[in-house]
């Protein structure tokens, strides 16, 4: 069951106040894939991505329409630290908790209720093994986690996801502001997590998307334009709008 | 040099007056206690119970009146204070309601502790039936620190970045286990400073103790939370006003007293402050 959705939205309309920046927004998203999401600033993006685990309604003047389905439940009707456990975010910078390396990836374990110091220790070090951190940082885990670079914090945030075991991976410009080498750590971490976790990539750099995703979604003006295998998107685009946006005539 | 190094020079030089200027009264002020009084601060004073009209003997029973009220004052304000304070800052929603409870606690710092007092005095003493006792001063003394406790530990919650809030709600934290992990750890420091400021001025107000608590002449302690207590603001003013021929060094050595209490809490506060901050790694 490769295709199988996993998550599912339907008639998604997002407003905040009396702005709406969501439009009707259809998307199955595949157990398993790595869905990437690209598009010009203000096209929805990241408001698409936040509504997915509910943290859109952290914000007051927030209202939504329409449905959003992980596996056969609404997820209105999932408590929401129960969907947040399921699905998990990495935000466009690091952040990072001041405390230490070890105590950030516990964090997770320790607010779902498992407090055996066996338990959680192995936890932490199969999450940072997972986000390809762990070599780098075994020796100093005790440290505090603001003292490692840009990329390893970024690694870190996804370790200390991973360490609450969601089924979803949602990340919003992970690599915006990390150089290169820390952005290409990043991406081989989640081509490794592909075997276990269903992930969704919004970027702004189209050829990340084109690099690490094999399904590409075109958000422009709070609407999706157009979705299909990352390869054709590119290349023979349906709409022409995509066309204008991935060869750089507008965005 | 140019004119803006002068301009900068000047402006540096009147700011650091003026700090002077604020400085030095406050220095002479405990210089002059510490000169007039350090003297008849003997072992007896700070252990022995007054005697002769108190014209002779210590203080002890009102050092103990005072930290008992102080400790009182805590109690009933610290929990209460900061609960305020956590609720408005991470439940509250924005309407009429809790504007007008903010718009309260503002109000109510600027209250003269006088009107607590007559407050304390109908309210705990009279429709209570607590009598003059150390509850009822306590919990005078306790509304009267209310707002300052509030006002501070709302700024101490609202300046723990808000990204430490997102990160634990989205690591699937409830919004208790966010506060408690994420936001009060951090806020604590902000929170003792404001506390302990509010306990200090507690420590020193005579008037809500006036006709709540404080007693004229008890030479014993305190044998329930239904007694009453000298308490040393009360006493100083006793003792310097209202008895005659009583040697001014003494009111002077019950005054360095009582600043060597305030000092000795702002002591454990700097001390208790530094500990959570080493907390936070950055």
């Amino acid at each position: 069951m490769v295709d199988e959705a996993i998550i599912k939205t339907a008639g998604l309309n997002a407003c905040f106040g009396t702005l709406q920046v969501l439009k009707d927004i259809d998307i199955e998203v595949r157990r398993n894939e790595i869905l990437g999401i690209i598009g010009p600033s203000n096209s929805g993006k990241t408001t698409f991505l936040r509504a997915l685990n509910r943290l859109n309604y952290l914000v007051r003047n927030y209202s939504q329409t329409g449905e959003i389905f992980l596996g056969s439940q609404e997820i209105g009707e999932i408590r929401d630290n129960i969907l947040r456990k399921r699905i998990g975010i990495i935000f466009a910078l690091p952040q990072v908790l001041p405390v230490t390396i070890f105590e950030n990836v516990a964090y997770g374990p320790k607010v779902h209720g498992i407090t055996n110091r066996e338990n959680v220790e192995w936890i932490v070090e199969e999450a940072l093994k997972k986000a390809y951190l762990w070599d780098e940082v075994k020796d100093r885990l005790d440290q505090p986690a603001v003292r490692l670079s840009g990329g390893q914090q970024q690694r870190l945030c996804i370790a200390r996801t991973l360490a609450v075991g969601p089924e979803v991976i949602l990340y919003d410009e992970p690599c915006s502001g990390l150089d290169p080498i820390s952005t290409a750590k990043v991406e081989d971490a989640m081509q490794q997590l592909k075997l276990d976790y269903t992930q969704i990539l919004v970027t702004n750099n189209t050829k990340q998307a084109s690099r690490v995703s094999e399904r590409c979604a075109f958000f422009l003006m709070g609407e999706l334009v157009e979705l299909g295998p990352t390869q054709q998107l590119f290349t023979k685009p349906k709409d022409k709008r995509t066309d204008d946006y991935i060869t750089g005539r507008f965005g | 040099m140019n004119g803006a190094m002068i301009r900068q020079r000047i402006a540096f030089s009147v700011l650091g007056l003026l700090t002077l200027a604020i400085v030095v009264p406050i220095l002479f002020v405990i210089v002059y206690i510490v000169v007039n009084g350090a003297g008849a601060v003997t072992w007896e004073f700070l252990t022995a119970a007054p005697r002769q009209g108190m014209k002779a003997g210590g203080i002890f029973p009102a050092i103990v009146g005072t930290i008992l009220l102080v400790v009182g004052t805590m109690l009933f304000s610290l929990p209460l204070g900061v609960l305020s304070a956590v609720y408005l800052v991470e439940y509250a929603h924005d309407n009429l309601f809790t504007r007008m409870i903010k718009l309260s606690v503002v109000n109510l710092s600027g209250i003269p502790s006088i009107v607590y007092g007559l407050f304390g005095f109908t309210m705990f003493v009279m429709l209570l039936h607590l009598g003059t006792s150390i509850l009822a001063g306590s919990l005078t003394l306790g509304i009267m620190s209310l707002p300052v406790i509030i006002t501070a530990s709302k700024e101490a919650l609202e300046s723990v970045p808000n990204t430490y809030r997102e990160i634990s709600l989205s690591l699937g934290a409830t919004k208790w286990q966010t506060v408690r992990y994420c936001v009060l750890p951090y806020a604590i420091p902000g929170i003792l400073t404001g506390t302990v400021l509010s306990l200090s001025r507690a420590a020193g107000e005579t008037a809500p103790i006036l006709f709540t608590v404080a007693a004229f002449y008890l030479p014993r302690l305190p044998h329930s939370v239904f007694d009453q207590v000298m308490a040393l603001p009360y006493h100083l003013y006793v003792i310097s006003t209202q008895v005659p021929n009583i040697p001014l060094e003494l009111s002077f050595a019950t005054a360095l007293v009582l600043v060597g209490l305030v000092f000795l809490m702002n002591l454990v506060s700097i001390i208790l402050r530094a500990h959570y901050r080493k907390k936070r790694l950055w």
